[in-house]
């Protein structure tokens, strides 16, 4: 893409409306996800689970479970005590327990037998003999427990020399000089926030299928995002050999992070096949699914931020305590991120952040959607919201004037590329009519504005390698046909459609003319899955990479053909033909053809490696690091009701810098998709549990799609997709993320939007009635409840402090 | 384990079939298990998310808390039943073109709570078309293109 910046007209397919290659399969019913498959001799898992939140296993009697007719197999933590983790640093899980169990719903045993009402059966002959440790549900009080404990309570064993057991991670990352950034600001505001913990609730519970074949050979057919790490765990948990285990993902039903680690099902469906001898699936209840969960870790957190009188930033400082539950899951990388991705889209001369994350004994949070940096980008913006109120300043000026800019390094050096950030201010300035309608409507409707940037992936895997991120093989033949093996993972984004796009693209094939094979570890190149938003990007460089190989021996042979330059050979709209002589074209198929009788069987592979040399020079410096950045910003509408305390958010204004839509729809698709999810955690969603005064210490408050509110169809806003195309100059035709970017800012905009619909500040999640009406109570006795004012009505002498 | 078996007789997608099937199925267990067709999802099962969404003599039900024997000599129409051998339903077409399925996993069930909207209100305001969906929990679209979808569908067969 060196040279000018390819314009749509440019394209024939990247760039347009087009339909997803599996949308007919999945409206008509034909697809067939992990559950939908029954193999022959099929055997019903199940597993049994803790009923306490915290103790010691004494003993495990199965027997009265084999002798039930019926049972094929059971397992314990015994048969697979190898512990494994997500992140290789810290593997702190086990298949099932094996001499302890830290949360209500830990696996503790499974079975195998004919039927789902046998498997029950036999779960409830199991006898689990517990000795109960002291077990704690809130995250400060795990990190104070010394002295309260004796050694063998805390959750784990200690992680480092000097950390008490219920610690998984500190980060302290200083950058800049924050005296200086002290002395500098004018204007400060400082100030606490809570985001409460909200889980994924994919509509398809996660399931599993293992069948162990007389040769040894192991196939795990599972909803997972990340099929490659799920190989790897398997092979090392079951003492395989890599090359002995398959892989196979079928169509994902949702996931959002909540499927981005191997789960207890998988090793068990593998290890109950091992010893029946047949087939076995496990299907989590949508209950399991709730305490499975590796959810949005719920974060405490302060923060110090200040600004010259002119509204330039000088200095942010942040504290921030993690509930991280009872495993560390991605906790290493959470406890980074909750500072790291905080540095753009705005300068920061001066930032510290000190973050630490503790064991709970409460299911194990992880990465959802927004992994680590929506919560910090809750505070952070309305940090900044109460700055510009206080400045006197229009917040969307006070977002402008400190715009980091395009092609350069955040404070906490990371580089950042192609930059759209200011273009999405204002396609949502213009939109929303903000400059009419912010502070000047009536009380109890307001407008909020809040932006954010992601990551488009890591530059650096899970594990430390050289190793491509992403590989692709494409294969073509002589009937038009192009084939696309991809180990892209496929849960609803359109992966598999945009490789499809971009083959028909490169190769000149109408889209019905592209097959993508996918989701199997044994045909399939590597990719690392679908996480970080990182597939896009990757997978999209490696199939072009593949595409352009093969394609450049395509034009070699025709222009052989032709006797003339490979150069001059275009490739495009079913057709190969020579720009500059009109007698030059050919259809595309006696293009392949030509290709093919002079090379022989047609077939490339691609990859992508991530830039290694861009990062931070400091411990930690490389998490954060992204080959691109997206941007975003939304502005929210809502009504508040004053009497009841009630949020309605009528609208909210999505703009995204995606640096190209490959395909439009799509893009608005996750766009949507994300305002709609920020708006559920802002409003309605809580993943919380019983305290000993409300039932059952550590039990979950709500685990099912009832209690547990996600929006319906009639409560989500109508929500207006902004586009803004940056054009990145490694992207896939420029592309960079759309997944999760386009979350994060609708929990600060609805929040600054509560602000200038009835001038009170919310700064614990959700906003739910009884809390936004206990702020608007404070207000109504404090004789304060009225609407802010706009800056320009304001006396210039204001000197009133604090927010 | 021993459990009691019935034969129940369904009238599924134009087809009468018997199924021997354990007497606590639902219908969405007798659909999927008994009849192999799985198309229609299980997303809770216990009526909170929609998935299972099925027409029983029309009217959108959730089989995921049907006992299978109140479906005996009703008429059942799933995902598998809307489309013609000539053409998709409109519906599924439109879904299609305007990307209202993402993972897909509860398109089935909105599709038929759709149908029946259209059916007995062939242009369907937008917030008709929220009430009609209010059933079916979608966790990837945030609505919007399927509200677009079910839209153009209805313009569709109104003959737009």
């Amino acid at each position: 893409m060196s040279g000018k910046r390819p314009s749509r007209d440019d394209f024939a397919v990247i760039g347009r409306p087009q339909r997803k290659i599996d949308g007919l399969a999945k409206s008509t019913g034909r697809a067939a996800y992990t559950d939908d498959i029954v193999l022959p001799g099929m055997l019903h898992g199940k597993i049994l689970r803790s009923p306490h939140p915290h103790a010691r296993i004494r003993s495990i009697d199965t027997a009265g479970a084999e002798a039930l007719p019926g049972v094929h197999a059971v397992v314990t933590g015994a048969d697979f005590p190898t512990p494994y983790g997500i992140i290789p640093w810290t593997p702190d899980e086990t298949a099932l327990a094996v001499d302890r169990v830290r949360y209500i719903g830990d696996g503790v045993a499974a079975v195998a037998a004919v039927d789902e009402d046998t498997a029950l059966e036999a779960l409830r002959r199991i006898e689990v003999d517990y000795e109960i440790l002291p077990a704690v549900f809130d995250p400060h009080d795990a990190l104070a427990a010394e002295g309260n404990y004796e050694a063998g309570d805390y959750i784990h064993p200690p992680k480092r020399e000097g950390w008490n057991g219920n610690i998984t991670k500190k980060v302290h990352l200083e950058f800049g000089d924050l005296d200086a950034g002290w002395k500098a600001g004018e204007i400060e505001v400082e100030a606490e926030y809570y985001f409460e913990g909200t889980t994924h609730a994919a509509i398809e519970p996660h399931c599993a299928i293992g069948r162990f074949d007389g040769d040894g050979r192991l196939t795990v057919w599972s909803s997972t995002q990340v099929p490659h790490y799920l190989h790897r765990e398997l092979a090392r948990v079951l003492g395989l050999h890599p090359a002995e285990v398959r892989v196979i993902q079928p169509p994902v039903g949702g996931a959002f992070g909540g499927k981005s680690e191997p789960f207890d099902l998988e090793f068990c469906v593998a290890a109950l096949s091992r010893k029946a001898g047949r087939p076995v699936k496990i299907l989590y209840t949508r209950e399991e699914v709730f305490y499975a969960h590796r959810g949005r870790h719920p974060f405490h957190m302060w923060y110090r931020t200040a600004m010259t009188r002119d509204g330039m930033l000088t200095g942010v400082d942040a504290r921030i305590v993690l509930d991280g539950g009872a495993y560390a899951s991605f906790g290493l990388v959470t406890t980074y991120y909750s500072g790291q991705l905080l540095t753009a889209p705005y300068a920061l001369p001066a930032y510290r952040f000190d973050s630490v994350r503790a064991y709970t004994n409460k299911p194990a949070c992880g990465p959802k959607r927004g992994h680590g940096s929506v919560q910090p980008r809750f505070a952070f913006e309305v940090q900044l919201d109460k700055l510009a109120e206080l400045g006197d300043i229009d917040p969307i000026e006070l977002r402008r004037r400190n715009f980091i800019g395009a092609n350069t390094r955040t404070v906490n050096e990371l580089r950042v590329t192609s930059n759209g950030f200011l273009e999405c201010l204002e396609a949502v300035e213009g939109a929303s009519g903000w400059k009419e309608r912010w502070r000047r409507l009536p009380f109890g409707r307001g407008l909020g504005v809040a932006g954010s940037t992601y990551i488009s992936g890591t530059n650096y895997p899970i594990y430390p390698n050289d190793m491509p991120q992403s590989g692709i093989q494409v294969q073509i033949d002589r009937s038009g046909r192009v084939a696309v093996f991809s180990g892209g993972s496929e849960i609803g984004q359109g992966t598999d459609s945009a490789m499809a796009y971009i083959a028909a693209e490169e190769f000149g094939v109408p889209l019905e003319h592209v097959r993508v094979y996918r989701g199997d570890t044994d045909f399939t190149p590597v990719d690392l899955g679908a996480y970080s938003s990182r597939v896009t990007f990757m997978l999209g460089n490696a199939c072009i990479d593949a595409c352009r190989k093969l394609k450049r021996r395509i034009q070699e042979a025709v222009a052989e053909h032709w006797e003339g330059e490979p150069e001059a050979v275009v490739l495009r709209e079913g057709r190969a033909f020579d720009p500059s002589d009109p007698e030059r074209s050919l259809p595309i198929r006696h293009a392949f053809q030509i290709a093919e009788t002079r090379w022989g069987t047609l077939g490339e592979t691609g990859s992508y490696n991530t830039p290694k040399d861009v990062h931070g020079q400091y411990r930690g410096g490389t998490i954060g690091a992204s080959p691109a950045y997206s941007f975003t910003a939304h502005i929210a509408e809502v009504e508040v009701d004053p009497e009841t305390g009630i949020v309605t958010v009528d609208r909210i204004w999505v703009a995204h810098d995606c640096g190209r839509a490959l395909n439009p729809v799509l893009v608005e698709g996750q766009m949507e998709g994300s305002a709609y999810m920020g708006f559920a955690e802002a409003l309605m969603e809580e993943h919380v549990f019983k305290d000993a005064d409300h039932g059952r210490a550590g039990l979950h408050n709500a685990p099912s799609l009832l209690d547990y509110r996600l929006p319906t169809s009639v409560d989500t806003p109508e929500l207006e997709s902004l586009i803004i195309e940056s054009v990145d100059p490694e992207g896939p035709y420029g592309a960079k993320e759309a997944g999760e970017g386009p979350l994060h800012p609708s929990i600060p905009a609805i929040a600054n939007a509560i602000h200038d619909a009835v001038g009170v500040r919310v700064d614990r999640l959700p906003f739910s009635p009884p809390r936004v009406w206990r702020a608007l109570e404070k207000a109504r006795e404090a004789g304060a409840l009225a609407k802010p004012a706009h800056p320009a009505d304001r006396l210039s002498s204001r000197t009133e402090v604090g927010a | 384990m021993s459990h009691t078996t019935e034969v129940v007789r369904l009238h599924v997608n134009g087809d009468s079939v018997e199924v021997g099937v354990p007497a606590h199925f639902t219908l969405v267990e007798a659909l999927r298990y008994g009849l192999g067709l799985t198309g229609t999802k299980q997303g809770c099962d216990k009526g909170d998310c929609g998935a299972c969404t099925v027409l029983v003599d029309g009217r959108p039900t959730l089989s995921c808390i049907l006992p299978v024997q109140e479906a005996e000599d009703r008429q059942v129409t799933t995902v598998e039943g809307l489309a013609t051998p000539e053409a998709v339903h409109p519906l599924q077409d439109e879904f299609d073109r305007h990307g209202a399925a993402q993972c897909g996993f509860c398109t089935p069930g909105i599709l038929c709570s759709a149908a029946a909207l259209l059916d007995g209100n062939p242009e369907p305001t937008r917030d008709e078309i929220r009430e009609a969906l209010s059933g079916n929990l979608c966790r990837c679209t945030g609505y919007t293109k399927i509200f677009v979808a079910v839209e153009a569908a209805a313009a569709r067969r109104r003959g737009r």
